[in-house]
């Protein structure tokens, strides 16, 4: 049996024919939309490398189904930047040496996009390492990554300073 | 991934209807399911797509001063609701120590409850497992076991519950609400998970088809707020399943301990209650003495079942180390950092 879905993917409606249920989100974002940025690692939920935004909140999208979310508005890291001005987190990342061979980093940078939404970790490294814990990344840089989360994070406190001052 | 038919009911009576049929299950996040089901752990024939059905991801306050929590209600959800954390802080602290930001967005309150054990032996469809396979032996007994139960196993079966959600709940004295062809009914979240026996296939009390729709937690539950914790130990320090967990919650009068709430995680195959050790506080002066002696009485009828002796003398310590925290009372911040054996109890994260 079809299903018919249809998702605002990175501000553009898409509208989709779905013949198989089993289709995860990730493998719909790759495979049919050919959105390729958003990476499939272990595919089970335990490395983060295919984290996206639904409706503002970071997810797995390896562990969800495609056909649940009619309706969705879906960010992905094809959709962070303005152009060619990028979002100042890959700029933070680009800054910071969060990376090395970049494979988790459009995970990395959609989780930190979540976090910053979320609002809970402020400027406390400790926190931001715990809400940062379900990415892995293999070369080992997450002292960088920290750094990039951090950095934003405080621009974004002064910014809200000076607005209030 | 073996292929399903899927459904969408829009009420809980259209979803027990769907879900009676042999071979269905439902559907919330699937953050559990799905990586099951793409391991050929579980094989429905349905998927019963429950997360449009209204009304099942409210938090509301309940006449009585307790709380009801819909089980669609998301885990990172119910760990920042204020109101929540600075009424169950332990509660909320419990669920920021489980699984990764991505996940807590995702999963639901119920889904928690109804996850399966982490067991490798589970897992791996070419080994031996009566909870996957009934009397197909356990794999588990003969093999990597040193994060297996130490109470309540059975020679059929030595998985733990992997919640940690779960472990201040039962704690709490919370309670399930389950809807089913028949109606309603309610059991106490200490006796929904079931213990192995000789069917550990069968996890919980849930029959056929019934739904889990909420979870309350009592009124009495919000005395305890003051000094209430929730510590986990875990091979690394983030995003991984206890080795052994504790929720330790006092009610301190006039120096001395006037009731006392205990749970023990990753200890056996449903959160642990520990209530002889509950009664051993009772009129006691809290101390690392009476902490201990109450530790020990929680872990009185434990036995190793493999390479896991030592998460005996670990859930004690884990426990005092709880029970310490709790004493010091519950951090200013709420939901807290998650608790981390590494912190001192006086508090280096409060």
């Amino acid at each position: 049996m079809n299903h018919s879905i249809s998702l605002t993917v990175n501000g553009v409606r898409r509208d989709i024919e779905l013949d198989d249920p089993r289709v995860t989100l990730l493998d719909l974002l790759r495979e049919r939309l050919h959105l390729t940025g958003t990476k499939k690692g272990c595919d089970r939920g335990q490395c983060g490398a295919c984290t996206i935004l639904i409706d503002g909140r970071r997810i797995n999208s390896c562990l969800t189904l495609a056909v649940s979310h009619d309706g969705a508005d879906i960010l992905t890291i094809e959709g962070v930047a303005r152009g060619d001005q990028l979002h100042p987190l890959q700029a933070a990342f680009i800054a910071h040496d969060g990376l090395q061979c970049g494979f988790c980093t459009p995970g990395q940078i959609m989780s930190a996009i979540g976090l910053i939404n979320e609002g809970q970790a402020g400027d406390d490294p400790e926190r931001i390492r715990e809400a940062m814990s379900g990415n892995l990344c293999r070369c080992g840089a997450y002292s960088g990554i920290t750094e990039a989360v951090l950095d934003v994070q405080n621009s974004l406190a002064e910014a809200n300073q000076r607005r209030s001052a | 991934m073996k292929t399903f038919d899927y459904v969408r009911p829009a009420s809980v009576s259209d979803a027990v209807a769907a879900a009676t049929e042999p071979g269905a299950a439902y559907l919330a996040a699937g953050t559990n399911l799905l990586d099951l089901m793409k391991g050929g752990i579980t094989r429905p024939d349905r998927l019963v797509d429950i997360t449009r059905v209204p009304g099942l991801d409210r938090i509301e306050p309940m006449p009585d001063g307790g709380l009801r929590i819909g089980a669609l209600v998301r885990n990172a959800d119910l760990a920042h609701d204020a109101e929540f954390a600075r009424s169950y802080p332990s509660v909320a602290e419990a669920l920021l120590s489980g699984a990764s930001a991505q996940l807590r967005n995702a999963a639901t309150v119920g889904g928690n409850l109804l996850q399966r054990t982490r067991c490798a032996y589970f897992y791996d469809t070419a080994s031996a497992c009566n909870k996957r396979e009934p009397g197909s032996g356990c794999d588990a007994r003969i093999g990597e076991n040193r994060l297996h139960a130490v109470l309540g196993w059975s020679d059929a079966c030595i998985a733990t519950h992997p919640s940690d959600f779960a472990v201040p709940l039962v704690a709490l004295d919370a309670v399930v609400e389950i809807a089913g062809k028949t109606g309603r009914r309610e059991v106490a979240l200490e006796d929904f998970h079931r213990l192995p026996g000789d069917t550990p296939e069968r996890e919980s009390v849930l029959e056929p088809g019934e739904l889990l729709v909420a979870l309350r937690l009592p009124a009495e539950a919000r005395g305890f707020s003051a000094h209430a914790r929730y510590l986990k130990v875990r091979e690394r320090t983030s995003y991984a399943f206890a080795v052994v967990s504790a929720a330790a919650a006092l009610r301190i009068e006039n120096g001395a301990i006037r009731d006392a709430r205990l749970a023990l995680g990753g200890v056996a195959a449903k959160p642990w209650r520990a209530r002889s050790a509950e009664k051993l506080l009772e009129g006691q002066r809290p101390d690392a003495a009476s902490f201990r002696r109450a530790a020990e009485a929680a872990l009185a009828d434990a036995k190793p079942s493999g390479d896991n002796e030592f998460k005996i003398e670990l859930a004690q310590r884990v426990l005092v180390r709880a029970l310490l925290l709790a004493l010091a009372g519950t951090p200013k911040r709420v939901p807290a950092l998650p608790a981390s054996p590494f912190s001192s109890p006086a508090g280096a994260f409060a």
